[in-house]
């Protein structure tokens, strides 16, 4: 076999596979997508996307869950929306498959799915938790105009978002959502506030606790509903 | 004239003989005085030594003789003569030393003085009466000043004791403690003040002791005490520095204050409270006479104080929730009164205590204010104070009151009442129950004398500022003007409209919803007589305004029904409620309690009310069956033929609904209004604020109208952001910005 340059038209098939392999390691080393990735991204858009709207609706996205092997309510499906910076729940447009799948480096779904733990580790740098913890929010928001989530929801997506890192202080919080009466949305505001408070506040003490500062009043009641169960 | 080079022998001995001469007069040897023309000659030898070309200059030498003659002069004459003596004596040898060394050094340094000007200057050297001075402090002040400053302690104890003592001389030796230091004062605080506060300390501490005795409160000790407080003042004002007399006489009273405060302290049924009593006023006033500058004194009485005033109040709510156990209304309105005029009283009592037994004390002043502001901002019996004193002013400003003042007396109440406002935190629930009561005063002619009612509105204004009373004056001074107008109208369009008259005399108020409290109104449905007649009402205003909407209360009207019974017709006067249920019965002779409900569209509460006061109150309208006392879902009603009164015309009153849930709900309402508005506000000017900050300047600005809560606060800080009015910032969430 002549191990020519590389050129990809008019190659046999092997040395093409030979040769195209070195290529795609060097391309994916400077990062940048061949067309022939580019290529397959956008078949496994149209193997998972609906016909007549050109997205990938949720139907699709459990067809893609289930071809993973991943349960279309994990949290990493969410992470993947995140690098996707997909805008509306339920639904892939290709732009946003592109932008994902591109930065993810997959453009089959076994490496989409072997990208998984890496994606985590990446969503979990306290850097881009934030920013993952605030998109989860936005992406509840369904509705236009739309600025706040139901107890409900709240409590699940709680569960989802922040269970594996607080385990503790979302179980009680969602205990205390479920039980109080004067709240029956949560908004944004709220809802970042939980994560400084778990980040930052000793729990279940709450010894560092100041209901003088700035914190969500939802907080402030939480911190003394705990403290009078506490007893 | 050539004039000869002097050599320093030469010089210094003409000098020293002029030096020589001055001391033998200093100590009244025979000598003449120093002619003037010995003093030119000494002061050109000066002069001249130190004009002299170097190396004749003998100005340094000259400089340094004249301070080794002034140590010598201090050394051989002054200081033993004063070591020899003692106490007084050494004190009198001392002021007379001192005079006399002072006009050494005035001469000497005048016969120099030459020097002053030319080496002291060149070279930045002591002026020559400095030198004196420091001579002086070193060799004699030093040596001595510890032995001075006892003799002169020791006389001021004797002085004390009651001895006469040379007060001219002690003021002098003091003077000179003072002119030590020149400018400054440390050595006559160090050296001398010091000692002298430690020895009073010492002194009075065990002469109080002996004064102690078994009695409450020991007033003879108190007697004792400010008779020597008073004296002592009296004495030292006349030889020690102003400065040392308050320091003195603080620590005198501090003092007497420890000696006598185990004695008050220890006593079981004394103690600070029973200086309060009515027997106790003189010594109470003596304590605060003798003690004025120990805190802790001051500190522990006004507390006492404040204790005391909630005691008291206290025990008036508890007695007015004691006995607002009973159902009868009447009775439970009597006691409010009464509680109301006994918490006039008692602030009364109290601000005159301040300023009659505690001589107007800010401290005091600030002690009864905390009491009060927590007392009135109790519940009693169920109501806030605020209210009560609404109500309050209710019944002294309504026509048939129960009060029956002169117009002075109401006068001087309202004003009472005005003030003791002041302490209510809350005082826009105040308002509003006010601007409640108002209204039905007004709508229903009640309002007994016009100018009372705008002059309780003055006070209010003054005390809380115009924005408290702007919609009450509104109700007072507009609110009916501009109806009567409309009612003129309303009779010539009439007359000018024959086919719209409804056929019943109707007058309608029509009230600006900006000053007039809010009702809750309900789709009554009115007989058709009366809906004919709001019809004709609705099409002439609309000839009037187009752009406003009228909504009907028919809980503040007023109906007259002619009521045709078997014995005679009886003219009834009754709210359109009753108007309405009554007017049902014109149709059917019997209706069941859910039948006239239907009909008239009202609810459960409304409905038993209505029924109560038409058949089981004191005119029985309607027959009720069962003929139980109180109205239940299950009876019927039917027209009370039989009904008769000797009066020609009754009014049958609808009591109101308690209205206090909805003031207060209307009030929480405001509330979020204002805190949202002093949040904007206060943003907008400026722009970025921490939250504390911005709690407590919110509370600062609505503090003239309630105490807002924190939580309430933050509640409208999160609503805020909600509707994108502020964000927190990003990178410290205790910072606010506010977006335009």
């Amino acid at each position: 076999m002549r191990r020519s340059s590389t050129k990809k038209t008019g190659q046999p098939a092997s040395a093409v596979s030979l040769n195209s392999s070195a290529s795609d390691l060097f391309r994916s080393a400077s990062s940048k997508a061949t067309s022939k990735e580019l290529e397959r991204i956008d078949q496994l858009f149209s193997t998972y996307a609906d016909g007549s709207s050109g997205l990938i609706d949720p139907e699709g996205i459990e067809a893609l869950c289930s071809d993973m092997e991943v349960d279309h309510t994990d949290v990493r499906i969410l992470m993947v929306a995140w690098k996707m910076r997909a805008e509306r729940q339920g639904y892939f447009t290709v732009d946003e498959w592109r932008r994902g799948l591109k930065s993810l480096r997959a453009d089959t779904v076994s490496k989409l799915k072997k990208a998984l733990p890496e994606l985590e580790k990446e969503v979990r740098r306290p850097s881009n938790f934030v920013d993952f913890h605030a998109y989860s929010f936005r992406y509840c928001l369904t509705e236009e105009k739309q600025k706040s989530i139901d107890i409900e929801s709240i409590c699940e997506l709680l569960d989802l978002v922040l269970g594996s890192l607080y385990r503790a202080q979302v179980d009680y919080f969602v205990e205390y959502l479920k039980t109080q009466t004067d709240y029956k949305v949560i908004n944004m505001d709220q809802w970042m506030g939980f994560l400084r408070f778990c980040n930052e506040i000793s729990f279940p003490d709450f010894s560092n606790y100041n209901p003088e500062l700035a914190w969500p009043l939802i907080l402030d009641n939480f911190v003394e509903w705990m403290r009078e169960k506490q007893g | 004239m050539v004039v000869n080079k002097i050599d320093l022998e030469q010089g210094w001995e003409i000098m020293q003989k002029g030096i020589m001469k001055l001391k033998n007069i200093l100590e009244g040897l025979p000598e003449t005085g120093i002619s003037s023309e010995e003093y030119m000659t000494l002061y050109t030898t000066v002069y001249n030594m130190c004009t002299q070309k170097p190396p004749h200059d003998y100005s340094q030498q000259l400089y340094d003789k004249y301070r080794e003659s002034l140590e010598e002069y201090l050394i051989s004459t002054v200081l033993p003569s004063l070591k020899e003596k003692h106490d007084e004596f050494m004190l009198r040898e001392l002021v007379k030393r001192r005079a006399n060394y002072n006009t050494m050094v005035e001469s000497l340094s005048n016969w120099f003085s030459y020097m002053d000007r030319s080496i002291v200057q060149r070279h930045s050297l002591q002026p020559l009466k400095e030198v004196g001075l420091t001579c002086f402090c070193k060799l004699v002040y030093q040596e001595l000043k510890v032995k001075v400053r006892d003799a002169v302690i020791s006389l001021i104890d004797r002085e004390r004791e009651g001895e006469q003592i040379d007060r001219a001389l002690l003021k002098n030796i003091l003077d000179i403690f003072v002119e030590i230091g020149t400018e400054e004062m440390d050595y006559y605080e160090n050296d001398f003040e010091e000692a002298l506060l430690k020895d009073s300390a010492t002194y009075y501490s065990s002469k109080a002791s002996g004064w102690i005795s078994d009695e409450d409160f020991s007033p003879d000790y108190m007697l004792k005490a400010e008779e020597c407080l008073k004296q002592e003042k009296d004495r030292i004002s006349r030889y020690l520095l102003s400065s040392s007399v308050p320091k003195l006489l603080e620590k005198v009273q501090h003092v007497l204050w420890s000696v006598y405060a185990n004695q008050l302290l220890e006593k079981e049924h004394s103690g600070y409270h029973g200086l309060l009593a009515d027997d106790k006023v003189e010594i109470l006033s003596r304590m605060l006479r003798v003690f004025s500058e120990v805190p802790i004194f001051l500190d522990t009485l006004a507390n006492t104080f404040k204790q005391h005033v909630t005691y008291e109040g206290i025990a008036l709510v508890n007695k007015e929730d004691a006995a607002g156990g009973t159902a009868d209304e009447k009775v439970v309105g009597l006691h409010k009164q009464v509680f109301v005029r006994e918490l006039i009283e008692l602030h009364d009592k109290y601000v005159a205590f301040v300023s009659e037994r505690f001589q107007n004390q800010k401290l005091f002043h600030k002690a009864l204010k905390e009491a009060l502001e927590a007392l009135c901002n109790k519940g009693v019996g169920g109501s806030s104070i605020a209210e009560l004193l609404a109500t309050f002013c209710d019944n002294i400003l309504k026509k048939r009151s129960s009060e029956r003042l002169s117009d002075k007396a109401i006068e001087e109440t309202l004003e009472k009442v005005v003030t003791l406002l002041a302490y209510i935190s809350d005082k826009d629930l105040f308002a509003e129950f006010y601007r409640k009561k108002l209204a039905r005063r007004l709508l229903f002619d009640k309002s007994a004398n016009d100018d009372h009612e705008r002059s309780i509105l003055t006070k209010l204004k003054q005390q809380c500022g115009g924005q408290f009373t702007s919609k009450m004056e509104g109700m007072v001074s507009y609110g009916f003007d501009v109806s009567q107008g409309n009612q003129t109208s309303f009779e010539e369009y009439l007359s000018s409209n024959p086919n719209a008259n409804p056929g019943i005399d109707l007058t309608v108020t029509v009230l600006t919803t900006g000053f007039w409290p809010s009702y809750k109104s309900f789709d009554l449905n009115l007989p058709a007589e009366m809906v004919k007649c709001v019809e004709v009402f609705r099409e002439f205003y609309q000839t009037k305004t187009k752009h406003r909407k009228l909504t009907w209360i028919y809980s503040l009207g007023t109906c007259n029904i002619i009521g045709k019974f078997e014995q005679k017709t009886v003219d009834l006067i009754v709210t359109p409620y009753q108007a309405s249920a009554l007017l049902l019965f014109n149709s059917s002779d019997k209706l069941s309690y859910s039948e006239i409900m239907t009909q008239l569209n009202l609810t459960d509460d409304d409905v038993v009310r209505l029924l109560h006061s038409l058949s089981c109150a004191k005119y029985k309208i309607l027959n009720k069956e069962p003929n139980t006392k109180s109205i239940a879902s299950t009876d019927h009603f039917e027209f009370n033929f039989k009904f008769t009164d000797k009066m020609r015309r009754i009014k049958i009153p609808l009591p109101p609904v308690d209205e206090k849930k909805k003031v207060i709900e209307d009030v929480d309402k405001d509330r979020r209004y204002a805190i949202d508005a002093s949040i904007v506000r206060i943003m907008k000017s400026r722009k970025v604020l921490g939250h504390q900050q911005l709690v407590m300047e919110c509370v600062e600005q609505l503090g003239r109208m309630f105490k807002p809560d924190f939580k309430a606060i933050k509640k409208r800080i999160e609503d805020l952001i909600t509707r994108d009015y502020l964000e927190r910032d990003k990178d410290n969430p205790n910072l606010f910005r506010y977006l335009a």
